[in-house]
């Protein structure tokens, strides 16, 4: 086996969707692309298109969901694939693993693929345990030879032994990703695919689960392509990563960088110019904004500083003391966490500058995503009140120091506190 | 190192599209193991907490049956010949059941199975082929009861008329599945874009039963309606069921032309039917 061993290669991916509720095409579109076709012309909707960014307004209907993705994998290596929501990967994959095809470009193996997004396929819910891993593993491409050699293993592996003849129906959510995990960790395909399958399970079972595609990636010799949101697993697990933004590899090479890379991508500056939906006068205006953290390309980490910078237009040179800025943070469903405001202190807003600096030393939002409303007054009158004009990103960080993280589920805000005992 | 990047090193390639005569039948070979075990998951799973399991099989043609005999025998008077007209309309239903039941569930078969198609790639073929056997399986069952009477009918006296054309009865009965898998598989593919078609399939294989001599001999929609006699001329369903009770009970007529016309059109469509599959099975995901 040499090291230049070249086991996948993707030339000129690309992926099209149709947006809107219909899939690839209504009737109209199906006669024309055929009408092209018996003509011997190119399929017209393959121009169009746009490149996949979720958060602004397109004008087609057409969108490129992957553009031009070309890498290689080499062999026993482990590809960390990282990116924003939307960004392209659970697409990247499904091509990957053969479920839905490429709209142009091949992608060349010299192994078998098996994929591992979202364990448990084909589960069914009325045979029992042993029964389903019979299911599962032919469904994951085992032959019934391969899967009754494993039996023992599998069944230890997944902890399950006692409930193995019983339907699956009556296990926990814990038991089935732990069983079906299990069957796919004991597959033997050259090239395995996982997506965030480690979202699901007890931090016992998470360890056992990234212990085990290490040794898959290690001493099987196989090649892993891994997709997480989860930074930490990337960096203990990949040898090399990729970073994917709208569709597009926006950096390949090694993991600790990718992963900086991605973090940096992930800071949020944006320009208020197109925002319709404000309310106000309108005499003074926000035109931009930049949320960022120890340094300015880089992403908010809890436990870290933090600072939101804002730029404002004021035509009419209004004196700043006669300002009132504050922001509503929010959370992912909507519900007000913190509520921050020039009023609070005494004369925070004097002179004729242009820039409104909110600065947090040791930021107290745990990871997640928050949804800011900004709300200014000039002159006791309303100027420029824009709900939900951005959102930022804040990463998983070390707020205590102590190397414990604290679950987002558990605690949306941290605070520093002691614990003691006293007689 | 081996040599490069000669385009035969490797070992398979992912394309926009299928080509279009590439069926990937050895692949269909590879996953048999699969296909044993979804047959086996349809067959167990369905009477899974029922108290008479199995025994449902049995009931829905016996009933039926039991109320054709009735209304079309006894109170419209459709003579069966020398038949018992409740055999006659079990032999009918029996095979025609086939026909739905493979034609009802392999048209699903995208819709019903997005969630495994979208996660995890194996030939899909293999999933409407495990449906027309485990519909096959059932059918082995319902035959049981149709033995039964049979002999409880000879005993009462029925002439036992069972020939050579008999032992070509499992064949028919492969004819039968084949084109409800052609036929489902069009459908399917179809179903993924344009969801019409389930409505369509829902009324039109009930409708279709009235033209297939399922509870009537050919020979008498041709003698009382003989303008629509071209109706079951060219329904190669009605030759099926036709014929079915020819080898079973010896009664009807067995028309060689008529079976060759079946059968050409079931490998017609079972062909169009895997073109079209195939075609589909690449990203119907995007479409569904």
């Amino acid at each position: 086996m040499s090291t230049d061993d070249i086991i996948l290669k993707a030339e000129n991916i690309s992926k099209q969707y149709r947006l809107g509720t219909v899939g690839t095409g209504t009737l109209s579109h199906d006669l024309n692309r055929w009408w092209h076709r018996i003509r011997g012309k190119e399929d017209p909707y393959l121009k169009v298109g746009e490149t996949n960014d979720r958060s602004t307004k397109g004008t087609s209907d057409y969108v490129w969901a992957l553009q031009d993705i070309n890498f290689e994998v080499k062999r026993g290596e482990v590809l960390g694939i990282i990116g924003k929501n939307g960004a392209g990967k659970s697409t990247l994959l499904k091509i990957l693993s053969k479920v839905t095809a490429p709209t142009t470009g091949t992608i060349k193996s010299r192994g078998r693929i098996a994929s591992l997004l979202e364990v448990g396929t084909g589960f069914n819910p009325e045979l029992t345990g042993r029964e389903n891993i019979f299911l599962n593993g032919a469904i994951l491409g085992m032959t019934k030879k391969e899967i009754s050699s494993k039996l023992d293993e599998i069944i230890a592996f997944s902890g399950c032994e006692r409930y193995i003849d019983t339907p699956t129906k009556r296990y926990s959510s814990g038991m089935t990703v732990r069983l079906a995990f299990a069957v796919a960790a004991f597959l033997e395909p050259e090239i395995l695919v996982v997506d965030e399958v480690l979202a699901v399970g007890d931090a016992e079972f998470q360890k056992k689960a990234i212990g085990k595609m290490q040794d898959i990636s290690r001493e099987g010799g196989r090649t892993v392509l891994f997709v997480s949101h989860n930074m930490a697993a990337v960096q203990s697990l990949c040898t090399r990563g990729i970073v994917l933004q709208n569709g597009s590899i926006q950096f390949e090479g090694a993991t600790e960088e990718a992963v900086q890379f991605y973090l940096k991508e992930n800071s949020t500056a944006l320009s208020f110019q197109d925002i319709k939906d404000r309310k106000g006068s309108g005499v003074v205006r926000l035109n931009h904004v930049s949320v960022f953290g120890n340094a300015r390309d880089v992403l908010p980490q809890t436990g870290k500083k933090f600072v939101m910078e804002f730029e404002f237009d004021n035509p009419q040179n209004i004196d700043n003391s006669k300002l009132k800025f504050d922001l509503g943070i929010d959370d992912y469903a909507g519900q007000r966490i913190v509520w921050l405001s020039t009023t609070v202190f005494k004369q925070s807003l004097k002179g004729s500058g242009k820039i409104i600096r909110f600065e947090i030393e040791k930021l107290n939002l745990n990871k997640g995503t928050y949804y800011v409303t900004t709300h200014l007054v000039a002159n006791q009158e309303l100027s420029d009140w824009i709900q939900n004009a951005f959102s930022f990103d804040v990463a998983e960080g070390d707020y205590y120091g102590t190397g414990k993280l604290v679950s987002s589920v558990q605690s949306k805000v941290l605070m520093d506190y002691n614990v003691l005992i006293k007689d | 190192m081996k040599s490069g990047n000669n385009d035969q090193d490797w070992l398979f390639e992912i394309k926009p599209k299928n080509q279009f005569f590439r069926l990937h039948l050895r692949e269909v070979w590879q996953y048999r193991d699969l296909l044993f075990l979804f047959v086996r998951r349809d067959v167990v799973t369905v009477y899974k907490q029922t108290i008479l399991g199995p025994l449902w099989y049995l009931i829905q043609p016996l009933f039926t049956s039991v109320i054709f005999t009735i209304i079309f025998n006894t109170v419209a008077g459709i003579s069966t010949g020398n038949v018992p007209p409740f055999l006659f309309n079990l032999g009918g239903i029996m095979v025609w059941n086939y026909f739905t039941s493979c034609l009802n569930d392999t048209s699903d078969t995208f819709k019903k199975n997005a969630s495994i198609f979208g996660k995890v790639y194996f030939p899909r073929l293999i999933v409407p082929l495990s449906i027309v056997i485990s519909n096959l399986v059932k059918f082995g069952i319902q035959f049981f009861i149709f033995i039964a009477f049979y002999i409880f009918y000879a005993f009462q006296g029925m002439e036992v008329k069972l020939g050579t054309a008999t032992l070509f009865f499992p064949l028919l009965i492969v004819l039968m599945g084949i084109l409800g898998l052609g036929l489902g598989m069009i459908i399917s593919s179809m179903v993924t874009k344009y969801r019409d078609l389930t409505f369509l399939v829902g009324f039109g294989v009930q409708l279709l039963m009235y033209v297939s001599a399922v509870m009537y001999p050919m020979a008498l929609l041709k003698e009382k309606l003989p303008q629509f006699g071209w109706l079951i001329e060219y329904n190669p369903l009605a030759y099926v069921i036709e014929t079915a009770r020819y080898m079973l009970l010896h009664e009807g007529l067995i028309s060689i032309g008529g079976m060759f016309y079946t059968v050409g059109v079931t490998i017609a469509l079972f062909f169009i039917g895997l073109l079209i599959f195939n075609k589909t099975e690449k990203s119907f995901i995007d479409t569904v």
